[in-house]
């Protein structure tokens, strides 16, 4: 029997404020579904309903119609089944540092796993294991999370998540307000979980550059609804459509299309730096022969 | 479950009870609570009912906001009217232990209920109607002849309207930290009491950092806008008053009127 997808969204709607002059609805006939093992990237301009999706998958919103099921089942069946998605997909939020509270960095990662009802030796071994995902020294351990600098704060907070060892690991922007070095980290930080536990990975961006290099698959949102869904060369290959919904696509998909405006004849599907300097040399060395 | 918190909330709207001004809306709500508190008699209860029911009809504000109004206060509301309720006099219905409750005490338990429904909805009303902004101007400037005895009537006012600028930025804040740590198994509906009281604690803690930052980010704010308390401040729209809140004002002494009347004639 095959496994079923790990994520599957059936119908999924969402309606906020019900029954007030500030109703909204946030989320249309939403159908998806993920295999394990891939490493979504989830796009769309502000308030396009992607933050209203993600909270979904770990049962923080209700569906107003249709249902989420993790491995299969559906979370909102029971109460049992609704703590059992919320440690099987492990949600981190815009801004996670603001959610530190105890009074040392390893209470706090620790938070999730003793909640998960695990032995004092088990939450030990996921402590260490998550700090050492994110690159947080054993010497920060003791320290209050209040006086680490925010990018150490952001990290503690993502292996908070991370120690609870979660099937389907979603990070809402987490490489916002970061500075180059700190993205390129934290996004090999969140590699380097994917490739040890063999987690499925879904990423809230704004940052095209960034999800064109790691995602194997891209959904977009737009006005509350799936607009787009398949790789990233599907997905940058409608550049004109994308804008249209006032969002960007990667700089060398950019510069592909701006010379091929010019009448150069690259290539379709650029979204890479590297394939883009692949298919300017392979145009070089053809213009060389000819 | 925090956007059940209808306090203070604003509906946006454009009819004419939107369009008073505040200082009006403040002083018909207060004329409607003093005659709620003079009416005595059924008729009385009768005459701010349709009072209310008039200026939320004009108002559009639909009656279910305005009970949802209602719903933190259900239990003060019943407890009120049974504890009136073991207070009448005259001949006892029922007896207990050391109760007897009464016809008398029946109806005036029920009549004052009937008081703090009315009062609160009426309340709701101008809050609903009026935006924070205007209301906090509007108090100061009802509030402005204490000024004379060096109240800091500026600053209260001042005080108010952050106060109620961040009443719903703390709630969506909140929400989100309580989401945060549901998302790592946080339980802060399930459990027994001291367990629940314990879980409040990664809400807490969070919700005060950031309430500190805030307010630490807004001063510096304020100040960068060379903003040094109300001394020579002026306004860049001040509110006039038009003849329709002449008119409202007029209805307002009027209700008062008709309710120190039904009292006197004891209808």
């Amino acid at each position: 029997m095959p496994t079923p997808p790990i994520i599957q969204v059936e119908g999924l709607s969402h309606v906020y404020s019900r029954g007030t002059p500030f109703e909204k609805t946030a989320l249309e006939n939403v159908s998806l579904s993920v295999e394990a093992g891939a490493l979504v990237g989830v796009i769309g301009h502000t308030g396009s309903g992607k933050s209203t999706f993600v909270q979904h998958l770990d049962g923080l919103l209700i569906p107003t119609a249709g249902r989420v099921l993790i491995g299969g089942e559906d979370i909102a069946a029971s109460k049992d089944a609704l703590r059992r998605a919320r440690f099987r997909v492990g949600l981190v939020f815009q801004y996670p540092e603001y959610q530190l509270f105890e009074e040392t960095v390893y209470k706090d990662i620790s938070f999730g796993p003793r909640n998960m009802g695990l032995s004092e030796d088990d939450i030990d071994a996921r402590v260490r294991e998550a700090a050492g995902f994110v690159g947080v020294g054993e010497e920060l351990f003791s320290q209050s999370p209040i006086d680490l600098s925010g990018g150490q704060k952001r990290r503690v907070a993502i292996a908070g998540v991370m120690a609870m060892r979660p099937e389907v690991l979603v990070l809402d922007e987490p490489t916002a307000g970061l500075d180059p070095r700190g993205r390129e980290q934290l996004l090999a930080n969140v590699l380097d979980y994917r490739a040890a536990t063999g987690a499925t990975v879904l990423l809230v961006t704004h940052s095209m550059d960034e999800i064109a290099r790691i995602a194997t698959r891209l959904v977009v949102f737009s006005e509350g609804r799936l607009a787009m869904d398949g790789t990233p060369e599907q997905v940058f290959s409608r550049a004109a459509e994308l804008r249209g919904m006032g969002l960007a696509v990667p700089k060398a998909t950019e510069i592909a299309l701006e010379l091929k405006s010019l009448g150069i004849a690259v290539p379709d599907g650029i979204y890479t730096i590297d394939r883009l300097r692949e298919a300017l040399l392979r145009l070089e060395r053809g213009s060389g022969d000819a | 479950m925090l956007k059940d918190i209808t306090l203070g909330q604003y509906f946006p709207g454009d009819t004419i009870v939107h369009r008073l001004d505040a200082r009006t809306k403040i002083i018909c709500l207060i004329a409607y609570i003093a005659a709620l508190f003079t009416a005595k008699t059924w008729l009385g209860y009768a005459l701010a009912l349709a009072a209310l029911v008039t200026v939320s009809a004009l108002s559009r504000i639909k009656p279910a906001a305005l009970l949802r109004g209602l719903k933190p206060l259900w239990f003060i509301v019943i407890f009120t009217g049974a504890v009136n309720a073991l207070y009448g006099t005259g001949e006892p219905l029922a007896e207990f232990w050391i109760f007897k409750i009464t016809e008398s005490g029946i109806l005036q338990g029920i009549r004052m209920m009937l008081r703090i429904m009315l009062l609160v909805c009426g309340t709701f009303l101008l809050t609903y109607t009026t935006s924070p902004l205007n209301l906090t101007d509007a108090i100061e400037s009802l509030l402005s002849p204490l000024k004379r005895l060096h109240a800091p009537v500026h600053e209260v006012a001042m005080m108010m309207s952050i106060a109620l600028r961040f009443i719903p930025t703390l709630i969506e804040e909140t929400d989100r930290i309580i989401s945060a740590q549901k998302a790592r198994g946080a339980a802060f509906d399930t459990g027994k009491l001291t367990e629940r009281a314990r879980a409040l604690l990664p809400l807490l803690v969070p919700l005060f950092v950031s309430a500190f930052r805030r307010a630490d980010e807004l001063a510096t704010a304020m100040e960068c806008r060379c903003y040094h308390g109300g001394e020579g401040r002026t306004r860049m729209k001040t509110p006039r008053l038009a003849p329709r809140d002449g008119w409202a004002m007029a209805l307002g002494a009027l209700l008062v009127l008709a309710a120190a009347a039904l009292r006197r004639a004891g209808i």
